[in-house]
């Protein structure tokens, strides 16, 4: 075990400042606080004595190389630095020869409020142009794809369907039943006090056909197929698979981007029709229970009181919604820059994004279908 | 003009305000193996993918094979992507595919070869950057560097390019793997009359394997030429870089 310790008293009318063993990070702070004390400008003169010194590391060599400076710039004061070991001057050379090397590192300017609200809007603006480009390069190769038949990958779509629709089967279907039940369940409560139960055929059918179910499948794709593809393109894109396909030249969009799209396309209406065929069973659930309406009771009024135009409108809402969630999900995955973080912060962005872009895309439809008496 | 088959001229990049390349002109010969050299972030990495149309560069021209790459339409430029091969520095084989499938990959697109055939090919190409046919089954994610980079390598002569470019091959690998490495791809210079581009920190790898370099240093090329002369250059990388070259 080393004895380490500073020794601090005067030889010869001079301060001397006698460092033995070992100078290291752990008994820095305890030296300096010895030596904050001093009063260095009645001193004519101080020795920095390392000639008992047995080991100095970096952080203790940059604390000599400070002490020495602050020193010096005293010029009443004569400094002397005593040393022979080899070792410690070399390391003193090496802090001495870094820092004469580096400057201070430039503090980033302060950005004024004005500013920073200018520079955000400015990349907001970017954002949007760099959106509208992709948009653009979509429809260019969906003119590709309608060019000729032969460009279509066929199996990349059938895989993108099994996996971003065919599997959601599940988890819409129930969510949807759930729905029902608890809009069926709610409204029951409100007629049973007027006597007006076999109104809830008319309230389920045409809030479910027409709003709840697009909404709720476009939801739940959203969340489960949207953020896939951000991640999946994303880690595509740091480990450079998406540059390996470039070089190969199988162009991306016609790869990965088109058959997610067009599968999405395809399969959130057939999804739609799954959440209205749910949804519509858990409202015949609880109308059996709740308010005793049978299910021929139910089927027979359903197709009397609700039209048909009510079950296309919600159908017809599914390619639109389809198209915004694979979009942006896909271009969100596009934005991911080379660190892993920016991964989970475009997955966020995508699914947050895509939902709001969804319900904008549903209230203009409301708007549009209202005023066009559909 | 035949005998050059990358004539880079006047080439400008610059992200935002920050420059990269001021105006570098340099040429690569046929079948030649190419060194692009350098100090970390002069923008090597950079320039290989300007040459193989992953980034645009701001002015100048590059021309590869006889096409222009500044103005090139969509149709030739996927005609020049199946002429040429890339070895990126982490691989980038595609993870959902296994080894065999990777290399099998740009000949199932692009040939109307049969199953059989291209599986003689895969197979042959597994053997010649010298894996073991029993990897062929493996996902990438199952095996070591080393044979990532020969899988990827596979990969990138599936076609039989006449170009091939090398992002820091020996990055990453021991320095016996390393050197296996340059041996193959000495052989496979030989073997099947390639060029080869590469970006290298290896002083070894480029002791060993390059016929001409450039160096890049502060936006411009420092040097280009053969390896003989490079130490008469006053420049502070090639100085160090080259310092140890005498006694190799």
């Amino acid at each position: 075990m080393h004895y380490s310790s500073l020794d601090i008293r005067h030889i010869d009318n001079r301060l001397s400042l006698k460092f033995r063993g070992e100078l290291t990070l752990y008994n820095l702070a305890k030296y300096q606080k010895d030596i904050d004390k001093l009063d260095f400008d009645k001193e004519h003169g101080v020795v920095l004595d390392l000639s008992q010194l047995t080991f100095l590391d970096t952080a203790g060599s940059i604390f000599l190389y400070n002490l020495k400076k602050k020193l010096q710039s005293n010029s009443s004061l004569h400094v002397d630095l005593l040393c022979d070991n080899s070792e410690v001057i070399d390391m003193l050379e090496l802090v001495m020869a870094q820092k004469i090397k580096f400057k201070d590192i430039l503090q980033p300017r302060k950005v004024g409020f004005l500013e920073n609200i200018g520079r955000i809007a400015y990349q907001n603006y970017l954002l949007f142009l760099s959106f509208m480009v992709f948009i653009g390069e979509l429809f260019a190769h969906k003119m590709y794809y309608l060019v000729s038949p032969k460009n279509i990958r066929f199996k990349e779509i059938a895989f993108e369907i099994n996996e971003s629709a065919i599997k959601a089967f599940g988890i819409v279907a129930l969510t949807s039943f759930l729905i029902g039940l608890v809009v069926a369940y709610q409204s029951a409560h409100q007629l049973k006090m007027y006597g007006a139960n076999i109104f809830i055929v008319e309230v389920l059918g045409i809030s479910v056909l027409r709003e709840l179910s697009p909404l709720i499948t476009a939801i739940v794709i959203a969340g489960r197929s949207g953020s896939a593809f951000t991640a999946q393109i994303g880690a595509m894109k740091i480990t450079q698979e998406l540059d390996a396909m470039q070089t190969m030249g199988f162009d991306p969009y016609r790869f990965l981007v088109m058959p997610k799209i067009v599968a999405l396309m395809i399969t959130l209406p057939i999804l739609i029709f799954v959440s209205d065929v749910m949804a519509i069973m858990g409202g015949m659930v609880v109308a059996n229970l709740e308010l005793n309406i049978t299910t021929n009771l139910f089927l027979d009024r359903f197709s009397d009181v609700v039209a048909l135009k009510h079950f296309f409108v919600g159908i017809a809402k599914g390619p639109f919604f389809a198209f915004l969630i694979a979009a942006i999900g896909i271009y969100r995955g596009m934005q991911v820059r080379d660190d892993t973080q920016s991964i989970g912060f475009n997955t966020t962005k995508s699914v947050v994004e895509s939902i709001f872009a969804v319900i904008i895309c549903d209230a203009v439809f409301s708007i549009a279908f209202t005023n066009l008496g559909i | 003009m035949m005998d050059n088959i990358i004539e880079v001229r006047g080439v400008k990049t610059s992200f935002e305000e920050r420059i990269i390349h001021d105006t570098l002109t340099l040429s690569i010969p046929k079948g030649s193996i190419y060194g692009l050299l350098g100090p970390s972030g002069c923008g090597k990495t950079t320039l290989l993918r300007e040459m193989v149309m992953l980034q645009e560069f701001s002015g100048g021209e590059i021309e590869i094979l006889g096409h222009k790459l500044g103005k090139i339409e969509y149709k030739e430029a996927m005609e020049l992507r199946q002429q040429w091969g890339v070895l990126f520095q982490s691989g980038a084989l595609f993870s959902s595919l296994s080894l065999k499938d990777n290399i099998a990959l740009p000949l199932v697109e692009y040939s109307d070869l049969s199953a059989a055939m291209i599986n003689e090919i895969v197979k042959f190409k597994i053997g010649i950057v010298g894996l073991k046919q029993e990897d062929a089954n493996l996902y990438p994610s199952q095996i070591s560097g080393g044979m990532r980079k020969k899988a990827a390598l596979a990969r990138a002569l599936a076609m039989d390019p006449k170009l091939l470019f090398l992002d820091e091959p020996t990055s990453g690998l021991d320095p016996i793997s390393a050197r296996e490495f340059d041996a193959l791809i000495l052989k496979l210079r030989s073997l099947l009359n390639l060029t080869i581009v590469m970006v290298s920190h290896d002083l070894q790898s480029v002791y060993d394997t390059l016929d001409k370099v450039a160096v890049i240093d502060n936006k411009k090329i420092i040097y280009e030429g053969d390896l003989k002369n490079i130490l008469s250059v006053e420049n502070k990388f090639i100085k160090t870089f080259f310092k140890g070259m005498g006694r190799i």
